[in-house]
């Protein structure tokens, strides 16, 4: 089988894998980061977005073997290495931007490429950019209000009560 | 003020930092040595009865280790049911068997035909692909009228039709309630379609067998809402397993909704074959195969009709619903059209006479169960949109004509056999006025008409019964099951607590909210206290998480619990301070003696409890654990006001959402941020279902909508921002915390407040409209303008 | 899915020899093909990944001023690279799918694919493009050869595509509440010497132009001038999310906006 080496997280890492293997395959089976997740296989959820040099990609839609001597970023890697969450992480919790978790990775790493292009994007700019993310659970509110808190934009008027 | 810990604070989630960092631990993150993946080959045909299936070819493939078909399981029981409903004659329904594999016929597309397990599931699928096999395809019933016809073939031989059973309720009231239909001044009808939805949680099912011979023990790890509920089921009715030999475990799960409470085949399957070859086997769902495994929801078929006086009063209300079983009995299934439903056919309104007549059917379909609401939203649909039809026919205020007729005196006891023990449906509907800005609506309906498009308002009020239940009324209404809750209170040497609770967090932050209640009794910080839940091994019998029932149900039984050990700790304290337990307080983690100045802190107590040197043995044991079961004693009842807004594009029949408010009643609330959170999911997935979301079958039984590409989940631009509120509380009288439960509000009273608001725009726009079926695609919008 | 060889060729010339195998197939961003290839509806021997190859990448423009995009750039870089240049295109390029998808999908994996429902085979027959391909040069009107079908041989790769620059140019994007492609999408750009307007998603042999739109536009280029026009409805696609009249319909409404906002 061919070998395929990449950096991923910053850490480079390295394996056999057969030519239909998945990037989102390589990273939870062979290298045990979980975090990345699967809910579908029709490339609409995004619960699998990393991201590969830098820009965000569904990791289910691109085989590992065309990640090679790229550097790849999971929802693992973005947290400093003390475990203090970043500005996207925090404003998720402290925003109620996510309930059962599973979208949450893909959701966090979607922000992350967002906000990185646009720093402080409307509310139409995020929802917009959260096309190919698909939560279950919030109803998008506290998502698009914890992405736009991490881009330091007031949000307590959003919806006040 | 906004309260910084305890009951009522907004605490931040502690379960976030795992789901944050990608180290939470769902069930597709378990992985065991040696383990075989499963692939299931499922039917592509609707109907057909199996007349050849050779795995002969397929087993002598590469790493398969062996293929299971129906054979392999006629020593087994089949899925049970767990709810009986008894039709109006006084006969049980008609319940066929659901084999864990099929067994001489397939009855829908999906229906697993065989399992092949191999060393990966890559090799699991080829093999699948080499099974040679023949179906002999069979007339398919998929449209429930049809199916009903002497002549339609049957989805199960054995059985004398496709009607599981006529219900009606409450059949005694019948004449009564047709004679006023008689006398009515108005009488307003309504036929309409309570759509087909999907739940999809966005984790797919996933299930991992395991089994020690040396030990003889089972175990299962699941996505379940209810792992004790599944030992329980898949241990004593499907594979004879005793629960001191079988685990469930239900670790992190992303999202349920309900379509994770049943027993699924493929739990007995992986379980079964995990014992069969004691090598552990996981299955994986695809999106794909969940779309075709996971049970349906809703999926009604409704008549209405709402008779007044010549005062606007309602005076009788009669309905005639056809539900779609699917091709088997799911867990619940039965309960759904019926006991959810019927019993919420008074909605906030005091008719006095109401007839509901429910038959469910069986189709070559997957099974329909409870889905968020399960029941209540189909209720609260076509009571919300028969009223908005009867305003337009008398030329009535909606709002006011629902005001008119508010159930306003408490407790209520409805002619649909349930008794509403509080609300203040005056006081959320003034309360959705004010946040949803109703008077503002004529000026920006104004503004969109500068724009091109046509605003529309739509209003309606919901109510729901939660907390199910208490067991020995649903034992009378064919639950097979009790509906209490557990918890166990584990207090530590050094004070610590641990509640084993038998509800799951799947999403509702029971890690968070649960210990605000503890710690709020006792007057110790949150963070001392942990819960554990989702793991048969780890706690006592529990019955799960549905029915918006976890804090109403299992928050009570930890008030309990911990009531329990409170008065055990008072002893002790007395104890430590040669006092007398009747002058021992409890007050921010101290115990003190009232009149005095004397104290004992709760890690002195608990620490004698568990090193007993100066201690009261004479009088009560060491330790300081106490387990105690609620049995509620009535629902809850949550109740609203919800009002929508919407944007129509009279060119294409685009629908948007301009704005959303729900004024809700929960009672007391434990954590405002989590309570408006699962409002805010509830919303997204009832507009889901008003415009978007619909499972759709062709006549042969295919399924159409089979993946994303064809059924619509809501993205974030669907949606807006939602106001919400729930200032309005009147608690629950009957459980120590006053609480109702929140978990499905939102997806139960959106729906028509979407309808109305769609119609109302078509009408303002000189369309004399009065419904469109859900979900209300820009085409089906546009084809309703054509007239 | 099955199992496949996989190669990821640096050159055009060895990514045309690597396909010249038996059931070799090129893969592009892949975001059509690999979930295809994962319900087992595609089984390739072998696939010959286009992304490594440099000379198909980027957005520049000729000597005779054309926009020119090679093969293998992504729609996010089209997005971002073609906004001076080409706003509609631009646009067009960055409504496609989702971020993610846009970060993967190419514009020579759309165009061989010609899903009927895609957006670049609007805007390649709505530009009049040249589709260039490792061994020829093929004009838009005898690229789409109806749905799912190009003129493309096996073998063949898009190595760029050649779009010249309108006047004015718009694309209006209806979308399938679903799959989020277009149930109906229509690119209309005026030239000097005419308008074309091409229309996707609406009909079953995929992408057309509408002759009867671009001769009233060409001579009035404004909303007006397409008032009272209408495509047929046969041989429109008809199906859950839109019947066939729906879609002539949506047809329609979306030249009149497009036309509105070009020429605004």
């Amino acid at each position: 089988m061919p070998r395929v080496t990449m950096t991923v997280n910053g850490k480079p890492v390295s394996g056999e894998v057969e030519g239909r293997r998945l990037l989102v395959q390589f990273l939870r089976e062979d290298l045990d980061l979980t975090g990345t997740h699967v809910g579908c296989d029709t490339s609409q959820c995004g619960a699998c977005v990393v991201h590969v040099d830098g820009h965000a990609v569904k990791a289910c839609t691109m085989f590992a073997a065309e990640a090679e001597g790229a550097d790849v970023t999971t929802i693992e890697g973005i947290a400093a290495p003390d475990g203090t969450l970043n500005a996207i992480q925090q404003a998720f919790q402290d925003h109620h931007g996510l309930q059962c978790g599973f979208c949450t990775p893909g959701m966090v790493m979607s922000a992350a490429a967002l906000l990185a292009e646009n720093p402080k994007p409307s509310e139409a700019e995020v929802r917009d950019y959260l096309e190919g993310n698909i939560c279950r659970c919030t109803g998008y509110h506290n998502i698009v209000k914890a992405i736009m808190a991490a881009s330091g934009q007031d949000v307590n008027a959003i919806a006040a009560e | 003020m906004p309260k910084d810990g305890g009951i009522g604070a907004a605490s931040k989630r502690r379960e976030d930092v795992r789901f944050l960092t990608g180290t939470g631990n769902y069930t597709d993150d378990i992985n065991i040595r040696g383990q075989a993946y499963v692939h299931f080959l499922r039917s592509d045909v609707a109907h057909g009865r199996i007349e050849k299936l050779d795995t002969a070819q397929a087993a002598a493939m590469p790493g398969v280790v062996r293929i299971f078909t129906g054979a392999d399981f006629e020593d087994v029981g089949g899925l049970p049911c767990g709810w009986q409903v008894t039709d109006k004659h006084g006969a049980p329904m008609q319940e066929p068997g659901h084999p864990v594999l099929a067994q001489g016929k397939v009855r829908h597309v999906g229906d697993p035909i065989a399992a092949v397990v191999a060393d990966t599931p890559e090799q699991a699928r080829d093999a699948a692909e080499a099974i040679i096999y023949d179906i002999a395809e069979l007339p398919a019933v998929v449209d429930m009228k049809a199916a009903l016809d002497p002549g339609a073939p049957k989805v199960h031989d054995e059985l004398e039709s496709n009607l599981c059973y006529d219900w009606g309720f409450v059949e005694e009231n019948k004449p009564a309630v047709d004679a006023a239909f008689e006398k009515a001044a108005h009488v307003t009808t309504l036929e309409l379609v309570n759509n087909r939805l999907i739940a999809n949680p966005m984790e797919p099912r996933v299930a991992v067998g395991d089994y020690a011979r040396s030990t003889d023990e089972s175990t299962l790890f699941t996505t379940s809402q209810n792992p004790h509920v599944i030992r329980l089921l898949m241990g004593a009715f499907v594979l004879g397993i005793p629960e001191h030999k079988l685990r469930v475990v239900a670790p992190d799960v992303g999202g349920g909704f309900g379509t994770k409470i049943f027993h699924y085949a493929e739990e007995a399957f992986c379980t079964f074959a995990a014992r069969a070859l004691a090598r552990p086997v996981k299955w994986t769902s695809s999106r794909s195969e969940a779309f075709m495994s996971d049970a349906h929801g809703r999926d009604h078929v409704t008549r209405i009709e709402l008779a007044l006086d010549a005062d606007n009063n309602f005076v009788a209300l009669r309905t005639d619903t056809l539900a779609n079983m699917g091709a088997y009995l799911s867990t619940f299934a039965p309960s759904v059209p019926t006991w959810l439903h019927g019993t919420l056919m008074a909605g906030n309104y005091k008719t006095p006479l109401i007839h509901v007549n429910v038959r469910a059917v069986f189709t070559n379909t997957v099974p329909v169960d409870a889905y968020r609401g399960a029941g209540r939203p189909e209720a609260t649909y076509q009571l919300e949109r028969v009223i908005d039809k009867a305003a337009i026919e008398l030329g009535v205020d909606p709002i006011a004509l629902r005001r008119q007729n508010f159930v306003t005196e408490f407790p209520y006891e409805t002619p649909v056999a349930v008794t509403y023990d509080t609300g203040d449906y005056n006081a959320t509907m003034d309360k959705l006025e004010e946040i949803a800005d109703l008077s503002g609506f004529d000026a920006r309906r104004k503004e969109s008409a500068k724009r091109g498009k046509l605003r529309g308002l739509g209003v309606n009020t919901y109510i729901e019964a939660c907390g199910i239940a208490p067991s020995n009324l649903v034992g009378q209404l064919g639950a097979r099951a009790g509906l209490y809750e557990s918890a166990t209170v584990r207090v530590n040497a050094t004070g610590s607590i641990s509640v084993m609770t038998g509800s799951h967090s799947h999403g509702q932050g029971h890690e968070t909210a649960f210990p605000q209640v503890v710690a709020d009794m006792l007057g110790i910080d949150e963070s001392m206290i942990e819960i554990v839940h989702g793991d048969t091994a780890r706690g006592p019998m529990g019955m799960g998480t549905y029915g918006s029932r976890s804090l109403a149900v299992g928050g009570s039984a930890m008030v309990r619990a911990t009531e329990k050990v409170i008065n055990k700790a008072r002893k002790i304290a007395a104890h430590l301070m040669e006092a007398s337990e009747a002058d021992i307080e409890l007050k921010d983690g101290q115990f003190t003696v009232a009149g005095t100045d004397k104290s004992v802190a709760w890690g002195d107590v608990t620490l004698a409890a568990y090193v007993p040197h100066n201690y009261p043995l004479d009088e009560i044991e060491p330790g300081l654990e106490e387990t105690a079961f609620y049995d509620p004693s009535n629902f809850t009842y949550p109740a609203g006001a919800y009002a929508c807004e919407v944007e129509v594009d009279p060119e294409t029949g685009k629908v948007t959402i301009e704005r959303f408010a729900a004024a809700d009643d929960f009672g007391n609330v434990v954590n405002p941020m989590i309570v408006e959170g699962q409002v805010h999911g509830g919303l997204g997935q009832g507009i889901g279902q008003a415009l978007l979301e619909g499972c759709t079958y062709d006549e042969n039984g295919q399924l159409i909508t089979g993946s994303y590409m064809d059924y619509a989940m809501p993205r974030a631009d669907d949606v807006p921002f939602y106001q919400v509120d729930h200032s309005c509380q009147t608690p629950c009288t009957h459980n120590p915390l006053g609480v109702k439960g929140c978990g499905e509000a939102g997806a139960i009273g959106s729906p028509p407040a979407v309808v109305n608001a769609v119609v109302d725009a078509l009408r303002s726009g000189g369309h004399d409209i009065t419904h469109i079926d859900m979900p209300l695609s820009p085409s089906r919008v546009w084809t309703a303008m054509q007239g | 899915m099955y199992e496949f060889d996989f190669e990821r060729p640096t050159s055009v010339a060895d990514a045309v020899a690597a396909l010249g195998t038996e059931e070799a197939q090129a893969l592009g961003g892949g975001q059509t093909l690999i979930p295809t290839m994962k319900q087992r509806l595609a089984m390739p021997a072998k696939l010959v990944s286009l992304t490594g190859i440099a000379e198909m990448q980027g957005v520049r423009r000729n000597d005779a001023g054309e926009l020119c995009i090679g093969g293998g750039t992504t729609h996010a870089t089209v997005a971002r690279e073609a906004r001076d240049a080409y706003p509609a295109l631009a646009d067009l390029a960055s409504h496609i799918g989702d971020p993610a998808v846009r970060n993967r999908g190419t514009i020579g994996g759309s165009l061989a694919n010609n899903d009927p429902s895609a957006c670049y085979p609007a805007a390649v027959l709505g530009s009049g493009a040249t589709v260039v391909t490792s061994n020829r040069e093929i004009a838009a009107d005898d690229f789409f050869e109806g749905m799912f079908t190009t003129a493309l041989e096996d073998g063949e790769i898009i190595t760029e595509v050649r779009f010249p620059v309108p006047e004015a140019a718009n694309y209006q994007k209806f979308e399938q509440p679903a799959s989020r492609f277009a149930l109906v999408g229509v690119f209309v750009a005026r030239f000097s010497g005419g308008v074309r307007v091409a229309v996707t998603g609406a009909a079953e042999e995929g992408v057309f132009r509408w002759h009867e739109a671009e001769k009233a536009l060409s001579s009035d280029f404004g909303p007006g001038a397409v008032e009272g026009l209408s495509v047929s409805a046969d041989g429109m696609i008809a199906d859950l999310h839109g019947s066939a009249a729906y879609r002539a319909h949506l047809v329609g409404v979306l030249t009149k906006r497009a036309v509105a906002a070009a020429a605004g």
